[in-house]
Protein backbone atom coordinates (compact mmCIF):
# COMPACT_ATOMS: atom_id res chain seq x y z
CA UNK A 1 0.00 0.00 0.00
CA UNK A 2 1.60 3.24 -1.04
CA UNK A 3 1.24 6.33 1.11
CA UNK A 4 0.69 9.42 -1.02
CA UNK A 5 1.19 12.84 0.43
CA UNK A 6 -1.93 15.00 0.07
CA UNK A 7 -1.08 17.76 -2.39
CA UNK A 8 -1.95 21.29 -1.32
CA UNK A 9 -4.24 22.98 -3.83
CA UNK A 10 -2.65 26.16 -5.13
CA UNK A 11 -4.79 29.17 -4.28
CA UNK A 12 -5.81 31.30 -7.25
CA UNK A 13 -6.08 34.35 -5.00
CA UNK A 14 -3.39 36.88 -6.06
CA UNK A 15 -0.37 37.03 -3.77
CA UNK A 16 -0.54 40.83 -3.38
CA UNK A 17 -4.13 40.60 -2.16
CA UNK A 18 -3.41 38.27 0.80
CA UNK A 19 -4.76 39.22 4.20
CA UNK A 20 -1.49 39.68 6.09
CA UNK A 21 0.00 42.34 3.80
CA UNK A 22 -3.24 44.26 3.25
CA UNK A 23 -4.08 44.22 6.97
CA UNK A 24 -0.69 45.76 7.69
CA UNK A 25 -1.32 48.47 5.08
CA UNK A 26 -4.78 49.19 6.56
CA UNK A 27 -3.28 49.37 10.07
CA UNK A 28 -0.64 51.81 8.81
CA UNK A 29 -3.34 54.01 7.21
CA UNK A 30 -5.35 54.04 10.48
CA UNK A 31 -2.19 54.94 12.45
CA UNK A 32 -1.35 57.75 9.98
CA UNK A 33 -4.93 59.09 10.24
CA UNK A 34 -4.70 58.96 14.02
CA UNK A 35 -1.44 60.90 14.03
CA UNK A 36 -2.93 63.45 11.59
CA UNK A 37 -5.87 63.96 13.99
CA UNK A 38 -3.63 64.80 16.95
CA UNK A 39 -0.62 66.56 15.38
CA UNK A 40 -0.17 70.25 16.28
CA UNK A 41 1.61 71.31 13.05
CA UNK A 42 -0.87 71.76 10.17
CA UNK A 43 -4.62 72.31 10.16
CA UNK A 44 -4.83 70.77 6.66
CA UNK A 45 -3.55 67.43 8.01
CA UNK A 46 -6.17 67.58 10.78
CA UNK A 47 -8.88 68.29 8.17
CA UNK A 48 -8.03 65.15 6.18
CA UNK A 49 -7.44 62.93 9.22
CA UNK A 50 -11.02 61.67 9.50
CA UNK A 51 -11.27 60.52 5.89
CA UNK A 52 -7.87 58.79 6.21
CA UNK A 53 -8.93 56.95 9.37
CA UNK A 54 -12.28 56.01 7.84
CA UNK A 55 -10.58 54.67 4.69
CA UNK A 56 -8.14 52.63 6.81
CA UNK A 57 -10.91 51.23 9.00
CA UNK A 58 -13.14 50.26 6.05
CA UNK A 59 -10.13 48.70 4.31
CA UNK A 60 -9.28 46.74 7.48
CA UNK A 61 -12.83 45.40 7.77
CA UNK A 62 -12.81 44.28 4.11
CA UNK A 63 -9.31 42.78 3.93
CA UNK A 64 -9.66 40.89 7.22
CA UNK A 65 -12.08 38.59 5.30
CA UNK A 66 -9.46 37.82 2.61
CA UNK A 67 -7.63 34.44 2.62
CA UNK A 68 -4.23 34.24 4.34
CA UNK B 1 -39.29 -2.51 31.03
CA UNK B 2 -40.17 1.05 31.90
CA UNK B 3 -38.30 2.34 28.81
CA UNK B 4 -40.16 -0.04 26.54
CA UNK B 5 -43.52 1.17 27.90
CA UNK B 6 -42.50 4.79 27.43
CA UNK B 7 -41.42 4.07 23.83
CA UNK B 8 -44.69 2.39 22.98
CA UNK B 9 -46.67 5.28 24.49
CA UNK B 10 -44.58 7.80 22.51
CA UNK B 11 -45.13 5.88 19.26
CA UNK B 12 -48.86 5.65 19.90
CA UNK B 13 -49.25 9.40 20.49
CA UNK B 14 -50.66 11.18 17.41
CA UNK B 15 -48.10 13.56 15.72
CA UNK B 16 -49.93 16.90 16.37
CA UNK B 17 -50.32 16.06 20.07
CA UNK B 18 -46.68 14.90 20.30
CA UNK B 19 -45.47 18.21 18.82
CA UNK B 20 -47.57 20.05 21.40
CA UNK B 21 -46.10 18.00 24.23
CA UNK B 22 -42.51 18.34 22.95
CA UNK B 23 -42.92 22.13 22.79
CA UNK B 24 -40.49 24.27 20.83
CA UNK B 25 -37.30 22.96 19.21
CA UNK B 26 -33.79 23.40 20.73
CA UNK B 27 -32.99 26.12 18.18
CA UNK B 28 -36.24 27.91 18.99
CA UNK B 29 -35.50 27.69 22.69
CA UNK B 30 -32.00 29.12 22.14
CA UNK B 31 -33.45 32.05 20.21
CA UNK B 32 -36.05 32.57 22.92
CA UNK B 33 -33.33 32.85 25.56
CA UNK B 34 -31.02 35.18 23.65
CA UNK B 35 -33.73 37.39 22.11
CA UNK B 36 -34.11 39.69 25.20
CA UNK B 37 -30.36 40.34 25.12
CA UNK B 38 -30.39 40.98 21.38
CA UNK B 39 -33.37 43.33 21.71
CA UNK B 40 -31.70 45.20 24.56
CA UNK B 41 -28.45 45.46 22.60
CA UNK B 42 -30.31 46.78 19.56
CA UNK B 43 -32.22 49.29 21.69
CA UNK B 44 -29.35 50.71 23.72
CA UNK B 45 -26.32 50.24 21.43
CA UNK B 46 -27.13 49.82 17.76
CA UNK B 47 -30.15 52.12 17.44
CA UNK B 48 -28.49 55.15 19.17
CA UNK B 49 -25.42 54.69 16.95
CA UNK B 50 -27.47 54.82 13.74
CA UNK B 51 -29.59 57.64 15.16
CA UNK B 52 -26.43 59.64 15.94
CA UNK B 53 -25.15 59.01 12.39
CA UNK B 54 -28.46 60.35 11.05
CA UNK B 55 -28.39 63.39 13.38
CA UNK B 56 -24.80 64.19 12.39
CA UNK B 57 -26.09 65.19 8.93
CA UNK B 58 -28.75 67.54 10.34
CA UNK B 59 -29.06 70.82 12.28
CA UNK B 60 -31.15 69.16 15.03
CA UNK B 61 -31.10 70.77 18.50
CA UNK B 62 -32.35 68.66 21.42
CA UNK B 63 -33.64 71.75 23.27
CA UNK B 64 -35.83 72.70 20.28
CA UNK B 65 -37.54 69.41 19.39
CA UNK B 66 -40.40 71.08 17.48
CA UNK B 67 -38.16 73.01 15.09
CA UNK B 68 -37.94 71.81 11.48
CA UNK B 69 -34.88 69.60 11.03
CA UNK B 70 -32.81 70.50 7.96
CA UNK B 71 -30.46 68.12 6.17
CA UNK B 72 -27.00 69.71 6.05
CA UNK B 73 -25.10 66.94 4.27
CA UNK B 74 -21.45 66.88 5.36
CA UNK B 75 -21.49 70.51 6.60
CA UNK B 76 -21.15 69.52 10.30
CA UNK B 77 -18.14 67.32 9.53
CA UNK B 78 -16.53 70.07 7.43
CA UNK B 79 -17.05 72.61 10.22
CA UNK B 80 -15.56 70.33 12.89
CA UNK B 81 -12.57 69.35 10.76
CA UNK B 82 -11.80 73.03 10.10
CA UNK B 83 -12.48 74.27 13.66
CA UNK B 84 -9.34 75.58 15.38
CA UNK B 85 -10.84 75.12 18.91
CA UNK B 86 -11.62 71.45 18.33
CA UNK B 87 -8.16 70.97 16.85
CA UNK B 88 -6.70 72.40 20.09
CA UNK B 89 -8.94 70.08 22.15
CA UNK B 90 -7.54 67.16 20.12
CA UNK B 91 -3.99 68.29 20.91
CA UNK B 92 -4.86 68.54 24.62
CA UNK B 93 -6.21 64.97 24.42
CA UNK B 94 -3.02 63.84 22.65
CA UNK B 95 -0.84 65.49 25.33
CA UNK B 96 -2.88 63.78 28.03
CA UNK B 97 -2.86 60.37 26.30
CA UNK B 98 0.89 60.51 25.53
CA UNK B 99 2.06 61.33 29.07
CA UNK B 100 -0.37 59.01 30.88
CA UNK B 101 0.58 56.06 28.65
CA UNK B 102 4.30 56.75 28.93
CA UNK B 103 4.21 57.01 32.74
CA UNK B 104 1.81 54.09 33.21
CA UNK B 105 3.88 51.81 30.96
CA UNK B 106 7.20 52.69 32.59
CA UNK B 107 5.96 52.44 36.18
CA UNK B 108 3.63 49.49 35.45
CA UNK B 109 6.35 47.42 33.79
CA UNK B 110 8.87 48.22 36.53
CA UNK B 111 6.37 47.19 39.23
CA UNK B 112 5.52 43.98 37.35
CA UNK B 113 9.21 43.16 37.02
CA UNK B 114 9.74 43.69 40.74
CA UNK B 115 6.63 41.73 41.76
CA UNK B 116 7.65 38.87 39.45
CA UNK B 117 10.79 38.33 41.60
CA UNK B 118 8.57 36.67 44.25
CA UNK B 119 10.05 38.25 47.37
CA UNK B 120 8.58 37.67 50.83
CA UNK B 121 5.08 39.21 51.05
CA UNK B 122 4.79 39.84 47.30
CA UNK B 123 1.13 38.75 47.29
CA UNK B 124 0.31 41.36 49.94
CA UNK B 125 2.06 44.13 47.99
CA UNK B 126 0.34 43.06 44.76
CA UNK B 127 -3.03 43.49 46.48
CA UNK B 128 -2.04 46.90 47.89
CA UNK B 129 -0.86 48.09 44.45
CA UNK B 130 -4.13 46.93 42.86
CA UNK B 131 -6.37 48.94 45.23
CA UNK B 132 -6.54 52.21 43.18
CA UNK B 133 -7.74 50.30 40.12
CA UNK B 134 -10.69 48.88 42.07
CA UNK B 135 -12.02 52.27 43.14
CA UNK B 136 -14.72 54.16 41.29
CA UNK B 137 -13.46 57.13 39.19
CA UNK B 138 -16.03 59.34 40.97
CA UNK B 139 -14.52 58.47 44.37
CA UNK B 140 -10.95 58.89 43.10
CA UNK B 141 -11.79 62.26 41.50
CA UNK B 142 -13.37 63.56 44.69
CA UNK B 143 -10.66 62.51 47.10
CA UNK B 144 -7.87 63.77 44.83
CA UNK B 145 -9.66 67.13 44.73
CA UNK B 146 -9.27 67.23 48.51
CA UNK B 147 -5.65 66.07 48.29
CA UNK B 148 -4.91 68.87 45.79
CA UNK B 149 -6.51 71.59 47.99
CA UNK B 150 -3.82 74.22 48.65
CA UNK B 151 -5.13 74.97 52.18
CA UNK B 152 -5.88 71.52 53.57
CA UNK B 153 -4.60 69.06 50.94
CA UNK B 154 -1.90 66.54 51.80
CA UNK B 155 -0.41 66.71 48.31
CA UNK B 156 0.37 70.43 48.57
CA UNK B 157 1.92 69.86 52.02
CA UNK B 158 4.06 66.96 50.78
CA UNK B 159 5.36 69.03 47.83
CA UNK B 160 5.90 71.98 50.15
CA UNK B 161 7.88 69.76 52.54
CA UNK B 162 10.24 68.72 49.72
CA UNK B 163 10.53 71.99 47.79
CA UNK B 164 10.02 74.55 50.61
CA UNK B 165 7.43 76.34 48.43
CA UNK B 166 4.48 77.51 50.59
CA UNK B 167 1.52 75.06 50.18
CA UNK B 168 -0.86 77.91 49.30
CA UNK B 169 1.25 78.57 46.17
CA UNK B 170 0.79 74.99 44.94
CA UNK B 171 -2.54 75.42 43.14
CA UNK B 172 -2.65 72.16 41.22
CA UNK B 173 -6.17 72.51 39.82
CA UNK B 174 -6.33 76.23 39.11
CA UNK B 175 -2.84 76.81 37.73
CA UNK B 176 -2.72 76.77 33.91
CA UNK B 177 0.65 74.98 33.89
CA UNK B 178 -0.14 72.45 36.62
CA UNK B 179 -3.79 71.55 35.90
CA UNK B 180 -3.04 69.12 32.99
CA UNK B 181 -0.37 67.44 35.13
CA UNK B 182 -2.74 67.06 38.06
CA UNK B 183 -5.02 64.93 35.86
CA UNK B 184 -2.07 62.97 34.46
CA UNK B 185 -0.90 62.19 38.03
CA UNK B 186 -4.35 60.95 39.10
CA UNK B 187 -4.86 58.82 35.99
CA UNK B 188 -1.38 57.34 36.35
CA UNK B 189 -2.01 56.59 40.02
CA UNK B 190 -5.29 54.88 39.22
CA UNK B 191 -4.42 52.88 36.11
CA UNK B 192 -0.76 51.89 36.55
CA UNK B 193 -1.86 48.70 38.42
CA UNK B 194 -3.83 47.66 35.34
CA UNK B 195 -0.74 47.98 33.11
CA UNK B 196 1.22 46.16 35.82
CA UNK B 197 -1.22 43.22 35.73
CA UNK B 198 -0.94 42.83 31.94
CA UNK B 199 2.86 43.10 32.06
CA UNK B 200 2.95 40.58 34.91
CA UNK B 201 0.97 38.12 32.77
CA UNK B 202 3.55 38.66 30.01
CA UNK B 203 6.50 38.12 32.37
CA UNK B 204 4.95 34.97 33.88
CA UNK B 205 4.44 33.52 30.37
CA UNK B 206 8.21 33.46 29.68
CA UNK B 207 9.44 29.86 30.14
CA UNK B 208 12.04 29.40 32.88
CA UNK B 209 14.30 27.19 30.69
CA UNK B 210 15.19 30.17 28.50
CA UNK B 211 16.72 31.92 31.52
CA UNK B 212 18.45 28.67 32.52
CA UNK B 213 19.99 28.42 29.03
CA UNK B 214 21.09 32.05 29.28
CA UNK B 215 22.67 31.32 32.67
CA UNK B 216 24.58 28.40 31.12
CA UNK B 217 25.81 30.78 28.41
CA UNK B 218 26.87 33.19 31.20
CA UNK B 219 24.61 36.00 30.00
CA UNK B 220 24.52 38.89 32.49
CA UNK B 221 21.26 40.00 34.12
CA UNK B 222 21.29 43.11 31.96
CA UNK B 223 21.75 41.02 28.80
CA UNK B 224 18.95 38.62 29.90
CA UNK B 225 16.61 41.58 30.41
CA UNK B 226 17.26 43.12 26.97
CA UNK B 227 17.44 39.84 25.01
CA UNK B 228 14.80 37.70 26.75
CA UNK B 229 12.51 39.57 29.16
CA UNK B 230 11.75 42.69 27.14
CA UNK B 231 11.26 41.09 23.66
CA UNK B 232 9.04 38.34 25.09
CA UNK B 233 6.93 40.71 27.18
CA UNK B 234 6.67 43.29 24.37
CA UNK B 235 3.37 42.02 22.84
CA UNK B 236 1.77 42.30 26.29
CA UNK B 237 3.18 45.79 26.80
CA UNK B 238 1.81 46.78 23.36
CA UNK B 239 -1.56 45.37 24.38
CA UNK B 240 -1.57 47.45 27.57
CA UNK B 241 -0.53 50.57 25.64
CA UNK B 242 -3.29 50.10 23.08
CA UNK B 243 -5.92 49.38 25.69
CA UNK B 244 -4.98 52.37 27.83
CA UNK B 245 -4.76 54.49 24.66
CA UNK B 246 -8.34 53.68 23.73
CA UNK B 247 -9.57 54.28 27.29
CA UNK B 248 -7.69 57.57 27.80
CA UNK B 249 -8.79 58.84 24.43
CA UNK B 250 -12.41 58.65 25.70
CA UNK B 251 -11.50 60.00 29.16
CA UNK B 252 -14.27 62.13 30.63
CA UNK B 253 -15.12 61.38 34.29
CA UNK B 254 -11.78 62.26 35.90
CA UNK B 255 -11.34 65.51 33.93
CA UNK B 256 -14.93 66.54 34.61
CA UNK B 257 -14.56 65.91 38.35
CA UNK B 258 -11.13 67.46 38.81
CA UNK B 259 -11.08 70.52 36.57
CA UNK B 260 -14.23 70.45 34.42
CA UNK B 261 -12.01 71.40 31.45
CA UNK B 262 -10.57 74.48 33.17
CA UNK B 263 -8.86 76.74 34.02
CA UNK B 264 -10.08 78.34 30.76
CA UNK B 265 -9.81 75.48 28.32
CA UNK B 266 -6.36 74.16 29.29
CA UNK B 267 -7.68 70.71 30.23
CA UNK B 268 -10.54 70.63 27.76
CA UNK B 269 -10.10 67.19 26.20
CA UNK B 270 -12.22 66.04 23.25
CA UNK B 271 -14.93 64.42 25.39
CA UNK B 272 -15.37 67.60 27.48
CA UNK B 273 -15.70 69.68 24.27
CA UNK B 274 -18.26 67.16 23.05
CA UNK B 275 -20.28 67.46 26.27
CA UNK B 276 -20.15 71.29 26.10
CA UNK B 277 -21.35 71.33 22.49
CA UNK B 278 -24.10 68.76 23.16
CA UNK B 279 -25.48 69.87 26.54
CA UNK B 280 -24.42 73.53 26.99
CA UNK B 281 -24.64 74.89 23.41
CA UNK B 282 -27.31 72.30 22.48
CA UNK B 283 -25.80 71.73 19.02
CA UNK B 284 -26.97 68.13 18.85
CA UNK B 285 -26.32 67.56 15.13
CA UNK B 286 -22.87 69.13 15.33
CA UNK B 287 -21.92 67.18 18.46
CA UNK B 288 -23.24 63.95 16.88
CA UNK B 289 -20.84 64.51 13.96
CA UNK B 290 -18.03 65.10 16.46
CA UNK B 291 -18.99 61.90 18.33
CA UNK B 292 -18.90 59.93 15.06
CA UNK B 293 -15.39 61.27 14.31
CA UNK B 294 -14.23 60.15 17.76
CA UNK B 295 -16.01 56.81 17.27
CA UNK B 296 -14.16 56.16 13.99
CA UNK B 297 -10.86 57.00 15.71
CA UNK B 298 -11.57 54.60 18.58
CA UNK B 299 -12.89 51.93 16.19
CA UNK B 300 -9.73 52.19 14.10
CA UNK B 301 -7.60 51.82 17.23
CA UNK B 302 -9.74 48.87 18.34
CA UNK B 303 -8.93 47.12 15.03
CA UNK B 304 -5.22 47.51 15.73
CA UNK B 305 -5.90 46.25 19.26
CA UNK B 306 -7.60 43.10 17.96
CA UNK B 307 -4.70 42.48 15.56
CA UNK B 308 -2.21 42.84 18.44
CA UNK B 309 -4.35 40.53 20.57
CA UNK B 310 -4.30 37.85 17.86
CA UNK B 311 -0.50 38.10 17.68
CA UNK B 312 -0.29 37.57 21.45
CA UNK B 313 -2.64 34.56 21.18
CA UNK B 314 -0.45 33.00 18.47
CA UNK B 315 2.55 32.95 20.84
Amino acid sequence: MSMTKPTKRKSRWPRWARRGLLENIATAIIAIGFLMLFQPFALALYTYSFITMLAGTVMFIIVSKFPE
Amino acid sequence: MLNRTADSVARATPEPLARKVRGISDKGLAWLFISPTILLLLAINIFPLFWAIYLSFTNFRANRPNEVVKNLGFANYQRILGDQDIWIAMQTTAHFVFWTILLQTLIGFTLAWLIDRKFRGHAFWTTIILVPMMLSPAVVGNFWRFLYEPQIGLFAYAISFVTRIPPTDIQMLSNVELAPWSIIIVDTWMWTPYVMLICLAGLRSIPEYIYEAAEVDRASNWRQFWSITLPMALPFIMLAVLFRGIENFKMFDMVNLLTGGGPGSTTEVASITLKRQAFESWRTGYSSAFAIILFVAVFGLANIYVKALNKVKQR
